[in-house]
């Protein structure tokens, strides 16, 4: 737990040692030995239609894991994320049916704000452990939900659709949606205040405080600006289904699923290290896991199998590295 | 909440011998199981014939057995997630056993299963200390993979059933004592052993484990053996529990969701610190019963199914933070977040 608290901002960005640089070649190691397995099988796994299926199948959970990225950086994390996907999927396509898309978007990312703002608040100000606090969110949306909703619900126009299905060149409309996501959040996390004070809170929250950062602002923001990911996340999915879906978040497990996401991508889960280049790694091997078991007709239940397999090794593996560093620090006294 | 917090305060707290020390840890969580014991006899005056109260009592033994063997892991600075994946595993792969040699004796199916928890637990361990996985990560793993597993296995449609003696245990009551349901022995042997065990040495070093596990390990404790036998004995209570559970409700493919975050709450709920070195396993216990409790009110109540997950986390939320206040108030140091041991 001894962190130097080194700022993150001016470490080089890509080294094929650093932790990034693992995550992309465990990325490069699945997709290799993916396309060794489909191509043993006379499949086709190395073209662009397929590379694309893989980008778009990581949309959705993209978007949430880079929102659980600030919070995990933050030292807290958000199980709520879930059920606040269906929740906004179904705000969307409610809205939208009546409204109109730009009410719809807006509406959704208000909950969602409203969700976070809740979230951070509870944890920071009541003082309740992220843990606790999310998960009781979670189970404040479930009740919401299965009460109000059997199926799916609200129907969005075909006109905003086409986030979920149009593309520009072979490149889907809504990979740019994830990437404009990615791009803003590295921004934040690496040159704004904000960025820096989710780091040190994250690292240390009482060495934090006492160096004047806000932390009880950070830390809210944190958890709102995971809620809005999430949120952007049941926009999508409600593009993509064409209605909103109580299940949308909850039946790929959304809320676990992202917090492995970000720490396969070697943030760390106690917070103040790692950052949404790795996010966006670990996510593109769960979504490439995905695509070469789909091409491989394994069966899905099976699937899950491996992937809790592969993301305990590659933590494995990150969390001996870790070791290995902080043991050569400490001995070379540096 | 235990009040204090720093090692050299807990250490001398341990060195009172009054159960005066061990009833102020308890204390929140007791009000708030008396306060939920006095709404439910409120509600339905019956609730207090022993014949219910035993029943509330069976019907609380796979929660409270769960709660035991997660406050072992949680105290001593982990989580484990896989407890539900290890019920469910646990019942289908009995009634499997079943399916395949239908002859075969129940002691053996048992036996079968708590070396099987045994040996999750065990795994868990290993992964969360020699190869520093956090052990969020490593016992949701556990989790994707049970889950997985039966769910390849069986197709999501288990077969099989389970025989009237296997499930005696769940459901029936001591022959010559028709009043003592076997789930509720089952419970008073876990919980006592339980106890003892926090009450020893070891025990006392698990604690200490989770509350700083770097002096721990300065002072000679054998820091990834003593955690990986919280593991075990998690996995071990999970195993228990899926015997009860089995009893109860027969075969199902969801026998067991849900229960490793109703066990991590309840736990939470006795005012055991995440992060590990505080709490009482007695108020991990009580923990468990006030969310049964919870339950069983919110039912008489006619709260609907689906509100009774948004009360229950509205009441959730609302238990921490209070506790939380009172205790700080005390101490004067603010509440931690998660920290994983690495």
């Amino acid at each position: 737990m001894t962190a130097p608290s080194v700022a993150p901002a001016g470490r080089p960005r890509l080294r094929l040692g650093g932790p990034v640089g693992v995550v992309y070649l465990a990325l490069v190691g699945v997709y290799l030995v993916g396309w060794l397995a489909v191509a043993a099988r006379g499949g086709d796994f190395v073209t662009v239609g397929n590379t694309v299926t893989i980008l778009q199948n990581s949309v959705a959970l993209g978007l949430v894991a880079v929102g659980q990225t600030y919070v995990i950086l933050a030292g807290s994390l958000d199980l709520s994320v879930a059920y606040l996907v269906s929740l906004t999927s179904l705000v969307t396509a409610q809205t939208m049916q009546t409204a109109g898309v730009v009410p719809g978007v807006l509406a959704a990312l208000a909950v969602a704000a409203v969700v976070g703002l809740g979230n951070g608040l509870v944890v920071t100000r009541l003082g309740v452990n992220a843990f606790i606090a999310t998960l009781g969110m979670a189970l404040i949306l479930r009740g919401y939900l299965e009460h109000n909703y059997t199926g799916p619900a609200g129907a969005v126009p075909t006109s905003f659709q086409h986030l979920g299905y149009d593309r520009v060149g072979p490149v889907p409309v809504s990979v740019f949606l994830l990437a404009a996501t990615v791009a803003v959040t590295w921004f934040v996390l690496r040159r704004t205040r904000l960025g820096h004070h989710i780091y040190a809170v994250g690292g240390d929250e009482e060495v934090a405080r006492l160096s004047g950062v806000p932390t009880t602002r950070t830390r809210v923001t944190a958890h709102v600006l995971c809620a809005l990911c999430a949120g952007l996340a049941g926009v999508f999915l409600a593009s993509r289904l064409g209605a909103g879906a109580p299940w949308a978040g909850t039946e790929a497990q959304y809320d676990l699923v992202s917090i492995a996401a970000v720490v396969l991508g070697g943030t760390l889960l106690a917070g103040g290290r790692g950052g949404v280049a790795g996010t966006v790694g670990g996510v593109l091997i769960l979504a490439t896991l995905d695509n070469v078991f789909d091409q491989l007709a394994v069966d899905p239940f099976f699937k899950n199998v491996v992937r809790g397999v592969v993301i305990v090794v590659a933590v494995a593996l990150y969390a001996r590295r870790g070791v290995d560093a902080r043991r050569r620090r400490m001995r070379g006294g540096s | 909440m235990t009040g204090t917090g720093r090692v050299s305060d807990a250490a001398h707290r341990r060195r009172i011998p009054a159960p005066l020390a061990g009833l102020r840890a308890v204390a929140p969580v007791l009000v708030l199981l008396v306060a939920l014991l006095v709404a439910l006899a409120v509600v339905d005056p019956g609730f207090f014939d022993p014949e219910r109260l035993l029943a509330f009592l069976r019907r609380s033994a796979p929660l409270v057995i769960l709660a035991a063997g997660q406050y072992l892991v949680i105290v001593s600075g982990g989580f484990d997630l896989s407890v539900g994946a290890v019920v469910t595993t646990g019942v289908v792969v009995a009634a499997e056993l079943f399916n395949l040699a239908p002859g075969l004796p129940w002691l053996v199916v048992v036996a079968v299963l708590l070396l099987g928890g045994l040996l999750v637990g065990v795994v868990n361990g290993i992964v969360s200390t020699v190869f520093a996985v956090p052990s969020f990560i490593a016992t949701l793993g556990m989790m994707l993979v049970l889950q997985g597993a039966v769910f390849f296995w069986t197709q999501g449609a288990p077969r099989g059933y389970l025989p009237e003696d296997y499930r005696m245990l769940g459901r029936s009551a001591v022959p010559g004592a028709e009043w003592l349901p076997w789930a509720v022995v089952v419970l008073a042997v876990v919980g006592l052993a339980a106890v003892l065990f926090m009450r020893s040495d070891t025990g006392r070093t698990l604690v200490a484990t989770g509350d700083n596990d770097v002096a721990a390990g300065l002072a000679g404790v054998r820091v990834a053996r003593l955690r990986t036998l919280a593991f075990a004995l998690s996995g071990v209570a999970a195993a228990v529990a899926a015997i009860l559970v089995g009893g109860f409700t027969g075969v199902s493919a969801q026998a067991g969701s849900g229960y490793e975050f109703q066990a991590i709450t309840a736990v939470v709920l006795g005012g055991v610190a995440l992060g590990g070195g505080r709490g009482s396993v007695v108020a991990a216990m009580a923990g468990a019963f006030s969310l049964q409790a919870l339950f069983t009110l919110l039912t008489l109540l006619g709260v609907s199914g689906a509100w009774e997950s948004a009360v229950q986390g509205v009441i959730v939320i609302t238990a921490v933070a209070v506790g939380g206040i009172s205790w700080s108030r005390r101490s004067r140091r603010t509440h931690q977040p998660v920290r994983e041991p690495v």
